[in-house]
């Protein structure tokens, strides 16, 4: 080029990442860092459970019934196989957790996933477009949102138990679980995305937009989308803790996960059975693992929300 | 034929409280290259114009009747696929306020290679060369480093720039300046507008200047426009228009300028405000303000409150004013009987 080359370089992601508010604040916020650090391991290893895992619960031949209820290692009596003990079947109880986690996770990923889609596609037609798609849209999420989860979950459980049969249903829990919770919550995402839509779409950029002659597809999606990032990340690290705790609450009534297959919910429900014959510990390590998880989350999403929404600067 | 004929341009908004005629009977017509100024107070319906010329006024605005013909095409009639073609391709826009104008979150290279990509099938390494290519054209320093840079890292004067290197993008036919440096400092602005000006001279560009500063408007344009409440009363040549206005607003405008005050003394105002759109004065809409609706004899005239005024001719300006007209009238009766 013929022009003298500039003598400081734009920075890349990573610097601009580095210099960013988002990195300065996670710096000096001790509890966001033990949470992210709590959260990432319990993620890592969940999904690593295969590797981890001394047993494979979901195998039959691994699991001796003599081995049950055993207590975990700081109580007498416990077998030095199984270090947080063993659940009713004989199943360790670490190896379980961890695979129990894994669903949970995948249930409350998948589930947030699907309802973001929904939502934030949704959200974007009802405030660009506005009139009568904005009408249509919010009136279907007004109707969703009068049904609970629970109700959700119940009549299409039952519709699916009843036409494809319970073993295609405990085959496909994990999907179903997915659709349910899904399908339950998207309009929390539409409602938050309509809102900013709709105070997006009157600045001028977006104007400048149609001026150039873009689709409104685009617009909305290249344009006014990355502008409604802020709340959207928001919500969903509360929408991730809700669909792990609706999967667990399902679970824990029996709608959810098999037991052959369990979540955190299953599992405490699989253990509530016993805890008063004095093996507590199949239901309360799920329990514990379920509420640190979910806490870590929580904390996670109050200090996001501090970050991203500037007017919440803390003097 | 001129490149943009507008006519009997009619544009209301369906508010709760009943329909309000934004615009009324705007007709003008643009040449190619040529540079119209378009003037009025706020609310007047200039940017109202210059949005409907593109078919963007958005709910609860509609365009009520006349027509905009752009080289052939009937612009208000078109296709939103065929007037996507038109928008930001032959005819693009400038918009006042550089800090809101630019996408906060995509930097400026994505944005311009955005706009040439929705209208060229070219590469984004084409599409980046034809953007460096316009950023060098409107003088910003490091041009390479710009295209990489967001729009919160540039000052006021160095986004408007950038901001008319993209509507000159697609080589456009016509840009329409809605009042493009009201939102910059004063040196800025002199810059924005002598670089804008130098720029459609050069790829000759016709240019539609919105604007209530009549100071740029005389600088810059060949002909003018001034409108009042959704009206067009006089337009002509910019000269002529400066130096001698016609039209009582006009006048008054001239009047309420800085320079043409006495020193030490007030400055000149014309009184009172322009009315609200929704609730017109009858006839001449600006006859409350008028002070020349009584004549010099002293009877009013009726004809201000009673008719809308049509344009009459004066030299090559046409004005819409019943002084006028009987000014004229008067000239024309004792020429015929001397």
């Amino acid at each position: 080029m013929s022009t003298p080359t500039t003598t400081t370089s734009t920075p890349g992601r990573w610097e601009r990442f580095r210099d960013s508010y988002v990195w300065y604040s996670f710096k000096r916020d001790r509890t966001a860092q033990l949470c992210l650090a709590i959260f990432l391991c319990m993620v890592v290893a969940a999904f690593a459970s295969p590797l981890i895992a001394p047993t494979d619960p979901y195998d039959l031949r691994q699991i001796d019934i003599l081995d049950s209820e055993l207590p975990p290692f700081w109580i007498d009596g416990a077998d030095d196989r199984y270090m947080l003990g063993t659940d009713a079947q004989g199943r360790d109880l670490w190896s379980i957790v961890l695979y129990g986690t894994r669903v949970s996770l995948l249930i409350g990923f998948g589930a947030v996933i699907l309802q973001a889609l929904i939502g934030v596609t949704f959200g974007l037609m009802a405030g660009y477009l506005g009139g009568k798609t904005d009408a249509i849209l919010m009136r279907l999420a007004d109707i969703q949102l009068s049904f609970s989860t629970l109700m959700v979950a119940i009549v299409v459980g039952a519709v699916v138990k009843a036409t494809l049969g319970s073993a295609f249903y405990s085959q496909y829990a994990v999907i179903m679980l997915i659709l349910i919770i899904g399908l339950a919550e998207w309009p929390q995402y539409a409602r938050t995305v309509r809102a900013s839509v709709l105070a997006e779409r009157s600045k001028e950029y977006v104007d400048a937009a149609r001026v150039m002659g873009l689709r409104s597809k685009r617009i909305m999606f290249r344009h006014v989308l990355p502008n409604t990032l802020s709340p959207i990340f928001v919500i969903s690290t509360v929408q991730i803790a809700n669909a792990i705790i609706s999967e667990a609450a399902l679970s824990f009534l029996g709608l959810g996960m098999p037991e052959t297959h369990p979540s955190l919910g299953s599992l405490i429900k699989a253990g509530f059975d016993y805890i008063q014959s004095g093996s507590w510990w199949i239901t309360l390590i799920p329990g514990a693992v379920l509420v640190v998880l979910v806490l870590s989350i929580n904390l996670l999403g109050d200090w996001l929300r501090d970050v991203m929404n500037p007017r919440l600067y803390k003097g | 034929m001129a490149l943009l004929e507008v006519s009997q341009l009619d544009v209301r908004f369906a508010l709760r409280q009943g329909e309000v005629r934004a615009l009324r009977d705007v007709s003008f017509t643009l040449d190619r290259g040529e540079r119209l100024g378009i003037v009025g107070e706020s609310g007047a319906g200039k940017s109202v114009a210059a949005f409907s010329l593109l078919n963007l006024i958005s709910r609860p605005g509609f365009i009520a009747g006349g027509r905009i013909v752009f080289d052939g095409q009937t612009l208000n009639t078109l296709s939103e696929r065929k007037l996507r073609k038109v928008r930001g391709n032959r005819i693009s826009m400038i918009f006042q306020d550089p800090m809101m104008t630019l996408n906060p979150v995509l930097s400026i290279g994505e944005q311009m290679v955005e706009c040439l990509k929705a209208h060229r099938r070219i590469s984004s390494k084409a599409a980046r060369a034809i953007a460096l290519d316009k950023l060098r054209q409107v003088q910003i320093p490091s041009p390479e480093k710009r295209l990489d840079q967001y729009p919160h890292e540039l000052s006021g004067g160095m986004r408007q720039r950038i901001i008319i290197a993209i509507a000159l993008l697609l080589d456009p036919d016509i840009i329409i300046a809605d009042e493009p440096t009201t939102a910059l400092d004063v040196t800025i602005q002199a810059e924005i507008m002598a670089l804008l000006l130098d720029l459609c001279e050069q790829h000759n560009v016709g240019l539609i200047l919105i604007t209530h500063d009549l100071g740029v408007v005389s600088q810059v344009t060949q002909r003018m426009l001034v409108m009042y409440a959704g009206r067009v009363i006089e337009q002509g040549p910019t000269r002529e228009i400066i130096n001698d206005p016609q039209h009582p607003y006009t006048q008054g405008l001239l009047n309420a300028l800085p320079q043409m005050a006495t020193p030490g003394e007030k400055l000149n105002q014309i009184r009172g405000s322009m009315p609200s759109l929704a609730k017109l004065p009858s006839g001449c809409a600006f006859h409350p303000r008028c002070d020349f609706m009584t004549r010099q004899s002293g009877e009013p005239r009726a004809a201000c409150i009673e008719q809308v005024p049509g344009f009459v001719g004066t030299g090559s300006c046409r004005v819409a004013c019943h002084m006028v007209a009987e000014m004229l009238e008067d000239r024309r009766l004792k020429e015929e009987t001397p």
